[in-house]
């Protein structure tokens, strides 16, 4: 399977995705912000950092590059989309995902691993609801937030897939940056379009056992190679 | 046509206004044979600086070994490079943002972030890690708070934009860096060996290329006005010296640099750090033995109405120059606009010698471009033994009340766990991304941090991993220069063995007062003399470095702090080792022996509030020994966690694997020393490890075989941190959860 994977000029993580994709032995290919095509590619990813610097409101420039019109297409088109950290806040501006993300509640960027426990599955995730899984976090801009009636369509049709929880899997009382309801990843409607704010491309090579003690970002990757080769 | 002339009154008058002094000025005025221009005067001015000349440091740094089997690149680029194994070499340097950081710490700590990154990728090499050591006054002052959340917001917001990760270094927080904080930057980069590029001007008629951004009157005098002088009153009106960075640019910049070097489109290639264009021209020039001429009329300007002088001694951030051959000139370009930066021609390569500054026509310096990166004068200054050095070291710790209880011995270990000095550092590098790139094996929070060897950009991965550590105690230093170097060298390269790395080569950051001042000269005179003892008889070598001077407010030197910075190599990557305790049961031994060595100590320094004594001894053939035992167990698969144990002595070190790993530890120490120096001493050369119980007798035979102390101290298991003497009185006992939680909270 063929990963395309969206390169800004401030796309910092766009060899860590590489990386997790060709260490589950997939191909990939990187794509140019001022692409008007994607070429033949499987899925898409929008990778974390800081697209055009994000002295703005991250992603806010980065929803006009010629990409994201082929981005919003193929996403249209039924295509698997996964946004990861700045990826997010690029699909939120996009307004491929419902919401925004703003400054973490305690004003400052945070990289640690946190819990996640699965709430529903999408193209990107098929875990049984109630699997935690670790996986870290590492954004400045993480603290998800949309209006109530949005929160509860979202909750409706779950597309709440992931949220921040204890280790054992139990709620906890603040998300580590703020995030309504602990939210730490959402799809669309059509369940084809993802974006979360931690990062599952870090913990798949098992080179990170000796951070965080698991690989549970293969998960992620290996769902849409399932449905999708 | 020329300039307008000054009178050679106005120019000695201006000369000791930029802080020449009127000797130099004489000396230039003798180089030129003629009255120095304004300009002439600017370039000479910042090039013959302390921060920029070395002049008053040149002359002992020779002490330094510099070559060795992995060197590549010593001493004088813009940093040094070691051969890693497979044809893949990292490059590697550290630098002060001192002064900056102390008026502005955001952008002070962030632009000395920068400034490193610019360094490494100047040498061809993708940065690939960076590391940071800071000092701070104590933390009951808001100033200090505000310094040092300043500082962490800037290493983090500059790091984490650019996608390189901060993966280790260190902070200590001391009354003697209340007036002038510390922020020393490590950066590492990696590269193929081929695609090593060293920042020289070559090809007479080739194109000088300015890169990245425009030039404003940002940190117009940074090297001079703010590196090399003291603090005083008037330190606020200094701010406008501190520049500002925009790490988005410096990312652009340093894909289209990596990528124009790959693509062979540069014949040199330099940053402008310090003394901006002035320094990075006549360094390029001065290597290639070629002159430049540079036409001011052509730098993109951010704001109007720059002089000539302005432009060429700016120190606007994020911009690099770089020697392009007429035919490759478009490709430059090309690349250049792919990645949205400006590149402009400003200057030609000559074979005249010269580094000639015009506007447009009119020709404003005309200068032997050597004489500006080479001629600076070299000092040696008067050196005089401070008198408190004896005062401080006679000083009989025995005339303290110590802890003698189980209550007490409690007490003052989860003190001292709590202290600014020991405590974790999560809160400041949870601020960090430390995992981008995917290499991040060890991250921080272990005695080193460890990083695999390979570019995952590109599916180009090794085995192969190093790992790099920061250290140097400030306090030691100043209570015994010498020594106290030595022992940074020794703490660092200890870190990095206990992360199972093989100690390759150092960078440096010497950190010390006023040199004009005979005392001060004196600790940096001892220090250096120290730290290249130390090197000589480790067989590491220093590659890079920086030093600054003038750290000192209100006539006031900070503590002597040489920071040493050590990359190791580890040939897999699997054998990188953790302090954390890691299975129940597991035999912990100490390697090394504890004596009675509280002078200069955390202990002394938390619980009694003093700095005084005689500072550990340090046997350097004996700390040889000992890491080079902790490698060959960690090589051999015999060890599941290693720790370095130095602030806090053993007490200290036994619950940090303890809070880690997150199981107690039941342990009898060997010694008849009182127990507060059984377990607070910071004697040098020890590490504590585990092992399995059923490799016990293996790791021994292997201590026994290397000649090296050691005693088994007991074993991991259960939720306490239970320490007793050889008689079974308990001397620690504490649960890993109150241990934890005194740790943990400090800095929060």
């Amino acid at each position: 399977m063929r990963f395309g994977i969206v390169r800004f000029p401030g796309s910092n993580c766009e060899q860590d995705v590489a990386h997790a994709v060709t260490y589950l032995e997939q191909d990939f290919t990187y794509i140019w912000h001022e692409e008007t095509s994607l070429g033949e590619v499987d899925a898409v990813v929008l990778p974390g950092g800081f697209s055009y610097g994000d002295y703005l409101r991250c992603g806010a420039v980065a929803r006009f590059s010629p990409v994201m019109e082929a981005v919003t297409r193929f996403a249209h088109e039924g295509g698997p989309v996964l946004g990861i950290c700045n990826g997010f806040q690029i699909l939120t501006e996009a307004r491929l995902l419902p919401g925004a993300l703003i400054r973490n509640e305690q004003m400052k960027f945070i990289c640690k691993p946190v819990s996640l426990r699965v709430e529903a599955s999408c193209d990107w995730l098929d875990k049984p609801q109630g699997t935690v899984l670790t996986v870290p976090i590492n954004h400045g801009e993480g603290n998800y937030v949309c209006d109530e009636r949005t929160l509860a369509q979202l909750h409706a049709s779950n597309q709440v897939i992931v949220r921040y929880c204890a280790p054992d899997g139990s709620d906890i009382a603040r998300a580590p940056n703020g995030a309504t309801d602990g939210i730490a990843g959402i799809c669309n409607e059509q369940r084809n379009v993802f974006g979360l704010m931690p990062h599952p491309e870090r913990v798949t090579d098992p080179i990170s056992e000796n951070n965080t003690g698991c690989t549970d970002g293969a998960t992620f990757f290996t769902t849409v190679i399932e449905r999708f080769a | 046509m020329c300039a307008a002339e000054l009178t050679p009154e106005r120019a000695l008058e201006l000369a000791v206004e930029l802080g020449l002094k009127p000797d130099e000025y004489e000396r230039i005025a003798e180089i030129l044979g003629r009255t120095p221009t304004i300009t002439e005067l600017y370039m000479y001015s910042l090039m013959w600086s302390e921060h920029c000349s070395y002049k008053h440091s040149r002359k002992h740094l020779s002490l330094f070994p510099t070559k060795g089997p992995h060197v590549l690149q010593g001493p004088g680029e813009n940093a040094g490079v070691i051969s890693v194994g497979d044809g893949w070499a990292v490059a590697f340097k550290m630098e002060s943002h001192n002064h900056p950081s102390a008026i502005e710490p955001y952008e002070g700590a962030a632009t000395g972030v920068g400034g490193i990154i610019r360094d490494i990728f100047t040498m061809g090499a993708r940065p690939i890690a960076s590391l940071n050591s800071l000092r701070f006054g104590t933390l009951d002052s808001p100033r200090q708070r505000y310094l040092l959340e300043g500082a962490v917001a800037g290493i983090g917001g500059y790091g984490n934009c650019l996608g390189v990760p901060t993966v280790g270094g260190e902070v200590y927080f001391e009354k003697a860096y209340e007036g002038n904080c510390l922020i020393n930057a490590m950066a590492i980069g990696l590269m193929r060996e081929e695609n090593l590029i060293r920042a020289q001007a070559s090809g007479v008629g080739n194109h000088v290329v300015l890169i990245g951004s425009t030039t404003g009157r940002d940190g117009i005098g940074g090297a001079s006005v703010l590196a090399s002088q003291e603090f005083d009153e008037g330190a606020e009106a200094k701010r406008p010296a501190v520049q500002v960075g925009d790490p988005f640019e410096e990312k652009l910049l340093i894909e289209a640099c990596l990528e124009l070097l790959e693509r062979r489109l540069l014949v040199g290639l330099g940053d402008l750090g310090a003394a901006g264009l002035t320094s990075s021209a006549s360094e390029m020039a001065s290597r290639g033995g070629v002159g430049l001429d540079i036409d001011v009329a052509q730098v993109p300007r951010r704001e109007p109405n720059m002089q000539p002088f302005e432009v060429m001694v700016s120190e606007s951030q994020e911009r690099m120059l770089a020697v392009v051959e007429p035919s490759h000139l478009q490709e430059v370009f090309d690349v250049c606009t792919r990645w949205g930066l400006r590149s402009t021609v400003i200057g030609t390569v000559t074979d005249t010698g010269n580094f000639v500054v015009r506007d447009a026509d009119v020709v404003h310096a005309e200068i032997p471009a050597r004489s500006l990166a080479d001629d600076a004068p070299i000092y040696d200054p008067a050196m005089s033994r401070p008198a408190y050095l004896d005062e401080l070291a006679a000083f009989d710790i025995d005339t303290l009340e110590h802890p003698v209880t189980v209550e007490e011995l409690n007490n003052t270990l989860l003190t001292l766990l709590g202290s600014a000095n020991i405590c974790s550092r999560r809160a400041i590098y949870e601020q960090y991304d430390h995992q981008v790139q995917n290499n991040t094996v060890v991250v921080p929070g272990s005695d080193a941090a460890v990083i695999r060897i390979g570019d995952t950009g590109r599916g180009e991965m090794t085995e192969r991993a190093i790992a790099a550590a920061t250290d140097g105690n400030g306090r030691y230093v100043y209570l015994n220069p010498y020594r106290g170097a030595q022992i940074a060298l020794a703490e660092a390269t200890r870190n990095v063995t206990c992360a199972g790395g093989e100690p390759a080569a150092v960078t440096d950051c010497l950190n010390f007062g006023n040199p004009e001042k005979p005392e001060v000269y004196w600790t940096f005179y001892e220090a250096v003399r120290g730290l290249a003892d130390a090197c000589h008889s480790f067989e590491v070598p220093v590659i890079s470095g920086n030093v600054s001077f003038y750290n000192e407010s209100f006539g006031n030197p900070i503590y002597p702090t040489p920071i040493v910075g050590v990359v190791g190599l580890l040939d897999h990557v699997d054998e990188a080792c953790t302090l954390a305790f890691k299975h129940v049961g597991d035999t912990i031994i100490l390697v090394g022996e504890t004596a009675a060595e509280l002078g200069g100590s955390e202990y002394l320094n938390t619980i009694h509030g003093m700095v005084a004594g005689e500072i550990p001894a340090l046997d350097l053939e004996r700390e040889r020994a000992v890491q080079q035992a902790v490698r060959t167990l960690i090589r051999t698969g015999l060890l599941t966690a290693t720790h370095d144990c130095s602030d806090g002595g053993i007490a200290v070190a036994l619950a940090e694997s303890a809070i880690v790993g997150g199981m107690g530890c039941t342990v009898t120490l060997p010694t008849a020393l009182a127990p507060h120096e059984s377990l607070f001493s910071e004697t040098q050369s020890r590490v504590v490890v585990t092992c399995a119980p059923e490799d016990r007798v293996c790791v021994l035979d292997t201590l026994c075989a290397a000649a090296v102390p050691h005693h088994i101290l007991g074993e991991v298991g259960g939720d306490h941190v239970s320490i007793n003497d050889t008689e079974g009185t308990s001397l620690i006992d504490v649960p890993v959860t109150a241990c934890a939680t005194a740790w943990e909270s400090a800095l929060q």
